[in-house]
C-alpha cells in the first residue's frame, strides 16, 4: 500500500492504495468519480483518458502511484458550475455522442488536442490525433465537427481575452 | 495484475541501488510494462519508476551531436525545435508512435530497452549509427539490439540517453497496422558522412536489421528510382497474421523508395 495526493479537478484529495492501483480505479473507486470509463482496458479505445499535468493519458495503462504528486482533470472537472465547457457544448450541439460511453474521453483528448493546437484545427489533423479514441456509435463524423466548431470558439474567447488584457 | 512494490527513484543512481530490490524493473512511461503486467505476461515483485527523474529528460543538440535523455516522451522528442532541425527525421518517427496519449507517457528509452521487433526507434537508432548510454558504458546501436525483444542491457543496467551525430539527409516511412499503429514496415534511411544506411523495423524475423540490397543500391545513387527492380530477400522475415514474408519483403522496398523521396525532398 502506498499513500496517494492528487490535486483533482482543482481538490486536494489524499488516500491509501495498493500499488498495483490503475489510476482509473482509484478514480472511480476511491473518490467516486465515475464519469472516466474503462473501456478496453488495452490503452487502445480512449475512453479513460484524463488530463495528468495537464496532458491527456490513459488512465487505465497509468498506477494512481506513479500519479501521486500531480494535478489530474476528470470529464467532471471541465464544466464551470451549470455552465458546459466549450467542449461538451459543442458535442451537445453537434450530436456528437450517442450511447455515451467514449464520450468522457473523447472530451479530454479534444481539450487537450485543442490546446496543443491555439493556431487551429483541420479536419485531418482532428482525425489523426483521434486515433487512440474508439466510438462505436456515431461514425465520427459528429465528434470530429463538434471538434472543430469547439476549437473555434475556444479561439475566439482566448482573442477575446487577450485583447481584454492588452 | 499481481501485487507489485513501487518505488520512485530521485535518481540514476538512486535506481541504480533500488532496481537490485527483488526482482525488480525499471519502469518508464509503462506503455508497453503496464499492459504486460494486466494481462500477467509480466510480474515484477517491485516496479523502479524512473520517470520522474530531471537528468534523465529533454533534447540537446551541440553542432551536429544530438542527445536525448532516456525518459523524454515521444511527445517531448516529436515537438523539439532544435531537433526538427537537426533531425526532422527522428521527430517525426515520435510523432507516428501510437496515439497522442501514448505518446504524453512513453519515453525513447523505455522504448528500445524493450526493443519490440515492431517498434520505430530501433530503426532510427540502427541506420543512424546511435550510442546508447547508460549508467555503466556505451553501446554502440548495433551491439545493442539483439533480438526480439532482447538487447544486450545487462540486469539492473539504465539506459541514461541516446547520442548520435546528425545525418546530411534521413527520412523514416512507416506501413502501419491500422489496429495497433505499430509498423508491419518501416524503413529509415539515412546518409551521413559514413555513407547510406537503412534499417527496417517491423518486418524482421529477429527484429531490427540493415537491409543491405538497399544500402547497396543506394550507395551508388541516392534516389528512389535506383531501387526500382531491387528485390529484397524474403528468407528471414516475419509471416504473421498482418502480412507475409514476402509482402513485407516487398514493402521493404517501396517504404524504402519513399523515404529517400522524403529525404530528398
Amino acid at each position: 500500500m502506498s499513500d496517494v495526493s492528487l490535486m483533482v479537478n482543482g481538490k486536494r484529495v489524499n488516500g491509501t492504495a495498493e500499488d498495483r492501483t490503475l489510476l482509473v480505479h482509484f478514480l472511480r473507486e476511491n473518490l467516486g468519480l465515475t464519469g472516466t470509463h474503462v473501456g478496453c482496458d488495452t490503452s487502445q479505445c480512449g475512453t479513460c483518458v484524463v488530463h495528468v499535468d495537464g496532458k491527456a493519458v490513459k488512465s487505465c495503462t497509468m498506477l494512481a502511484v506513479q500519479a501521486s504528486g500531480s494535478t489530474i482533470v476528470t470529464i467532471e472537472g471541465l464544466a464551470n458550475g451549470a455552465d458546459l465547457h466549450p467542449v461538451q457544448a459543442a458535442f451537445k450541439e453537434h450530436h456528437g455522442l450517442q450511447c455515451g460511453f467514449c464520450t468522457p474521453g473523447m472530451i479530454m483528448t479534444a481539450t487537450d488536442m485543442i490546446n496543443r493546437h491555439p493556431e487551429g484545427l483541420d479536419e485531418a489533423t482532428v482525425r489523426a490525433e483521434l486515433e487512440g479514441n474508439i466510438c462505436r456509435c456515431t461514425g465520427y463524423h459528429n465528434i470530429v465537427k463538434a471538434i472543430l466548431a469547439a476549437s473555434k470558439t475556444m479561439s475566439k474567447a482566448s482573442k477575446g481575452k487577450a485583447r481584454q488584457a492588452a | 495484475m499481481y501485487s507489485v512494490n513501487y518505488h520512485r527513484a530521485a535518481s540514476v543512481t538512486d535506481a541504480a541501488k533500488l532496481v537490485k530490490t527483488g526482482d525488480a524493473k525499471l519502469l518508464s512511461g509503462g506503455m508497453t510494462l503496464i499492459p504486460a503486467m494486466k494481462t500477467r505476461l509480466a510480474a515484477p515483485s517491485d516496479l523502479v519508476d524512473l520517470s520522474r527523474i530531471k537528468e534523465l529528460q529533454g533534447v540537446k543538440v551541440s553542432g551536429k551531436t544530438v542527445t536525448i535523455g532516456a525518459a523524454t516522451t515521444h511527445y517531448d522528442v516529436a515537438r523539439d525545435e532544435k531537433l526538427k532541425k537537426a533531425c526532422p527525421a527522428l521527430a517525426h518517427l515520435a510523432s507516428l508512435i501510437g496515439d497522442p496519449a501514448v505518446r504524453h507517457r512513453g519515453t525513447i528509452g523505455g522504448s528500445i530497452a524493450n526493443n519490440d521487433p515492431a517498434a520505430d526507434y530501433p530503426a532510427a537508432l540502427l541506420a543512424l549509427g546511435a550510442t546508447i548510454v547508460t549508467n555503466k558504458r556505451q553501446i554502440a546501436a548495433d551491439k545493442f539490439f539483439k533480438g526480439l525483444f532482447e538487447t544486450s542491457l545487462k540486469d539492473g543496467e539504465i539506459v541514461t540517453a541516446i547520442t548520435f551525430s546528425a545525418p546530411a539527409k534521413a527520412a523514416y516511412e512507416k506501413f502501419r497496422n491500422p489496429a495497433s499503429r505499430y509498423a508491419i514496415v518501416g524503413v529509415f534511411v539515412a546518409k551521413g558522412k559514413d555513407g547510406v544506411s537503412v534499417a527496417v523495423t517491423g518486418a524482421g524475423d529477429d527484429g531490427v536489421f540493415r537491409s543491405k540490397e538497399i544500402e547497396a543500391a543506394l550507395a551508388k545513387n541516392f534516389a528512389a528510382a535506383a531501387l526500382d527492380g531491387v528485390k529484397v530477400p524474403a528468407k528471414n522475415l516475419m509471416t504473421d497474421i498482418h502480412a507475409s514474408a514476402d509482402y513485407r519483403a516487398n514493402l521493404i522496398a517501396v517504404m524504402a523508395k519513399r523515404a529517400v523521396a522524403a529525404a530528398n525532398a
